[in-house]
C-alpha cells in the first residue's frame, strides 16, 4: 500500500453564516473573506504539517492545484511542491496535479515537473488532471467542448517533450512551437509514474488503461459512494483486457479522522469536519459542469459532477457523515477496520489520506496523523502481497541525493578551492 | 415548417423549409430552433425560409470540426451553398446574429440584405452579458423573456425544474446545445466581430425587444455604430427571445428587407 498524506490547504476562516450568505466557495467567492497578512500563517501552517507527514513515515505527500476557490488554496502546486523538495528527504511528492490543458505553453509543466524531480531527487509523482470545470472553464476560461481535446494534445506534447534527445517543432491545434527543448527533463526515465484524477468518464478510464496511469477518484464523499464508480474502473480494466488488475492502477481520496477512542475523534473532529462537509463544500451548482465539459456518454451513464445537486451535500450531522464512509473516523481499530473495507472493497493501493480537514488546528491534526501512521498505517501495509513489487505508478529517487543546505563551511572556503 | 437535411462536406446540417417567395435563411440562438417554429411559420407567409440547425442541436449530428468563428461561419456559408442559394436575406437571432454578422463581415459582397435579431458578438464592460454558461433553468426566463413568470411556466410546461430527473436531461441537452454554442460564446460571447463589422456592406436591419436583458439594447446602438447605415427597430414589450414573443413584429420588421 502506498499512503499520501494529501492538504488541499482550505481557508479556515470561512464565516459561520458563509452558506446562507454566499452562492459559492469557488470560482465567484467574495474577496473580502480572504486576509493575505492571515494567509502567511495559513500557507505556513499547511507547509509545516506536510512536512510533518513527511517525517511520520507516509510514502509521499499530496498537493492539488484549484483556483479560485476558499477549500484549496494553491493555485500553483508546484511551488507548494518546490518548498517541500528542499524540506522533506525521502518522502515521495505527489502533485496531483498541474492542469496540463491550462498552461500556455503547456510545455511549462514539463518543464517545472522536471524540475522538481530533479530537486528533489526523483521523488516525483505527477498528476495530469483534466481539471474541474469550476478551475477550468469558469475560472480559466477554457472552452468547454475543446477541453479534453486541448489536454489530450498537451500531454502528447509533454510526453514528447520528456522522451526526446533532440529539439522538434511541435504542430499542435492549441500549441505551435518551433523549438520544443526543455531543460531540464526528469530524473525519472521514461517520464515520472502519472496518475489521473478522474470524475468516472469512461474516456478517462481508458486513457489510464491505454497509457497504464493510475486512475485516481478523488472523492469527498467517501467510499461507499465511490464504490460504484471505482468497480465501473475495474470492469473497465478487465473489458480493455490490461495485462493485470494490480491495485496500483487505482488511488482514492479519503477524509480520515484518528483518536485515542471513538468519542474522541468525535470530540475533537466533528466541528472541523462540519466546517468542510458544510462550508467549503457549498458549491455552487451552476459552476459544477458547464455544458459541453462532460462528454454525452459519460452525462448518460448518470455519471454526474459531485458537485451536481443531486449529490450537493445537505447539512450533514457527523454521525451520518461516518456512517455512509464520507469520513472514516474513531480509534485506531475502528480506523483500521474501516480502511481495510474500504481497501479491498475499491481495491486500491494508492490511499490519498484527507487529514487536515476544513479548519482543523495543527495540534488536533498532528495527533490524528500520528495515530494513523503508528496504529493504522501498519496494520495495512501487506495487503497485497502478490503485487509488492508493482513500482510501476510510483517514483524512483536516486540512491544518493543532495542534502540540502551542504555549503561548504565559510571559514574554509580558501582551503577548499585551492 | 419541414424538416430535411443537407450534406456539406463536413456535416449533415438538418433544416426547416417552408414558405414560398424570396428565399431568407435563419439562423437560430443558443436556445434552439423549438421556440421559433412559431415565428418561423408566420415568416413562411412572406419568404421562401430556411432555418438550418447548428450542429449538436435538436436531432443533428455533432461535429467536432467546428471549433472556432471561423469554422462556424464557413459552415454556415457552406449550408447556404448546399441550399442552392444566392444572396438569400440573412437573418439570425443572438448567437445565430453574430453568425450572420460574420458571414456578412467576411463575404461582404454576397449579402445585399441583413437581420440582426439581439444579436450576440459585442462586448461592452459597462454593459456585461449574463453568464447563461453558469445558469440553472429556473434562473434562465428571468433573462430571456420579458414576461419572465410566463416564460417559467412556458420553458418547464409542467415539468418540476427542481426533480433530479428533470435536470438530468437538461444537463444532456445542454452537453450537446450549449456545448456547441460554447465554442463561440464562452466564456465571453465576443470574437472579435466588432473590427470586422465595418466590412458589412448589406443594407442592415437590427431588431431588439425592448425589455431584453441578456443583451439590452445598448448593444444595438453599438451594432449601429460599426455597420454604416444599419436601421434599428426596438419592439415594446419583448425580451431578448423577441421571435417567439412578438412574432408578427418581427416579420413585419424583416418583411421591409424583400426586394420589391
Amino acid at each position: 500500500m502506498r499512503f499520501t498524506w494529501f492538504n488541499l490547504m482550505p481557508w479556515p476562516y470561512l464565516p459561520d453564516d458563509f452558506r446562507e450568505k454566499n452562492r459559492s466557495v469557488w470560482v465567484d467567492i467574495d474577496p473580502n473573506l480572504f486576509d493575505p497578512e492571515k494567509a502567511h500563517q495559513v500557507y505556513n501552517n499547511y507547509l509545516d504539517l506536510l512536512e510533518y507527514a513527511g517525517k511520520m513515515g507516509f510514502d509521499g505527500i499530496g498537493v492539488n492545484e484549484h483556483h479560485q476557490n476558499a477549500y484549496g488554496l494553491m493555485p500553483s502546486p508546484n511551488l507548494i511542491a518546490a518548498s517541500l523538495a528542499r524540506r522533506t528527504d525521502d518522502v515521495a511528492l505527489v502533485v496531483l496535479g498541474a492542469s496540463i490543458a491550462l498552461y500556455n505553453p503547456p510545455l511549462r509543466v514539463a518543464e517545472e515537473f522536471a524540475m522538481l524531480d530533479c530537486i528533489s531527487g526523483g521523488r516525483l509523482v505527477a498528476g495530469f488532471p483534466v481539471g474541474t470545470s469550476m478551475d477550468t472553464n469558469y475560472c480559466y476560461g477554457t472552452i468547454p467542448a475543446l477541453t479534453r481535446e486541448k489536454y489530450k494534445e498537451a500531454h502528447e506534447l509533454i510526453k514528447r517533450a520528456w522522451a526526446a534527445r533532440e529539439p522538434f517543432a511541435f504542430n499542435g491545434r492549441y500549441t505551435k512551437l518551433r523549438y520544443v527543448n526543455p531543460w531540464p527533463r526528469p530524473i525519472q526515465q521514461p517520464h515520472p509514474p502519472i496518475h489521473i484524477p478522474g470524475g468516472g468518464s469512461l474516456e478517462t478510464f481508458d486513457f489510464c488503461i491505454d497509457n497504464t496511469y493510475s486512475y485516481s477518484y478523488l472523492s469527498f464523499g467517501g467510499y461507499i459512494r465511490g464504490q460504484a464508480l471505482m468497480q465501473g474502473y475495474w470492469d473497465r480494466v478487465a473489458e480493455r483486457k490490461a495485462p493485470d488488475s494490480s491495485p496500483y492502477r487505482a488511488g482514492f481520496a479519503q477524509t480520515i479522522c484518528v483518536g485515542e477512542t471513538d468519542a474522541e475523534a468525535e470530540r475533537l473532529y466533528a466541528k472541523h469536519v462540519s466546517y468542510f462537509y458544510n462550508r467549503c463544500l457549498h458549491v455552487y451548482p451552476g459552476f459544477a459542469d458547464a455544458p459541453g465539459y462532460r462528454t454525452i456518454k459519460t452525462i448518460q451513464k448518470g455519471i454526474l459532477s459531485q458537485y451536481a445537486p443531486q449529490t450537493m451535500f445537505q447539512e450533514l450531522p457527523w454521525k451520518e457523515l461516518v456512517n455512509n464512509g464520507s469520513v472514516i473516523a474513531g480509534s485506531p481499530e475502528t480506523v483500521t477496520e474501516r480502511m481495510e473495507d474500504l481497501i479491498k472493497k475499491l481495491h486500491v493501493g494508492n490511499i490519498f489520506c484527507l487529514m487536515q480537514i476544513g479548519d482543523m488546528p495543527q495540534d488536533k491534526c498532528m495527533h490524528s496523523t500520528r495515530l494513523f501512521a503508528e496504529k493504522v498505517m501498519p496494520k495495512l501495509r501487506n495487503l497485497f502481497p502478490e503485487y509488492a513489487d508493482d513500482g510501476r505508478f510510483w517514483c524512483k529517487p536516486l540512491a544518493k541525493r543532495a542534502t540540502p543546505g551542504s555549503l561548504p563551511v565559510e571559514s574554509e572556503l580558501a582551503t577548499t578551492w585551492s | 415548417m419541414e424538416l430535411k437535411t443537407v450534406q456539406t462536406n463536413r456535416a449533415a446540417v438538418r433544416y426547416y423549409e417552408g414558405g414560398a417567395g424570396q428565399p431568407l435563411v435563419f439562423l437560430h440562438g443558443a436556445g434552439g430552433l423549438d421556440m421559433d417554429l412559431g415565428f418561423l411559420d408566420g415568416l413562411a407567409q412572406k419568404f421562401h425560409v430556411y432555418a438550418p440547425l447548428v450542429p449538436s442541436y435538436g436531432d443533428s449530428e455533432e461535429c467536432g470540426e467546428l471549433r472556432d468563428m471561423l469554422d462556424f461561419t464557413l459552415h454556415t456559408w457552406d449550408v447556404v451553398e448546399r441550399l442552392g442559394l444566392k444572396d438569400p436575406i440573412l437573418a439570425g437571432h443572438s448567437m445565430g446574429g453574430m453568425i450572420a454578422s460574420e458571414m456578412a463581415a467576411v463575404a461582404p459582397n454576397d449579402v445585399s440584405r441583413l437581420a440582426l435579431i439581439a444579436p450576440a458578438g459585442l462586448w461592452m464592460d459597462e454593459h456585461p452579458i449574463a453568464d447563461i454558461f453558469a445558469m440553472l433553468p429556473y434562473q434562465l426566463p428571468d433573462y430571456l423573456f420579458y414576461d419572465a413568470e410566463a416564460g417559467a411556466k412556458l420553458m418547464s410546461a409542467g415539468t418540476d425544474m427542481s426533480d433530479p430527473k428533470f435536470l438530468q436531461a437538461f444537463l444532456v441537452q445542454n452537453a450537446r446545445q450549449l456545448g456547441a454554442a460554447g465554442k463561440i460564446l464562452f466564456p465571453i460571447p465576443e470574437r472579435g466581430l466588432v473590427s470586422r463589422l465595418y466590412r458589412i456592406k448589406a443594407k442592415t436591419m437590427l431588431i431588439w425587444g425592448e425589455g431584453d436583458r441578456l443583451v439590452p439594447p445598448v448593444y444595438a446602438k453599438e451594432f449601429q455604430r460599426g455597420i454604416a447605415g444599419a436601421e434599428v427597430v426596438i419592439i415594446p414589450q419583448a425580451g431578448h427571445v423577441v421571435p417567439f414573443e412578438k412574432p408578427a413584429e418581427v416579420v413585419q420588421a424583416l418583411a421591409s428587407l424583400a426586394r420589391d
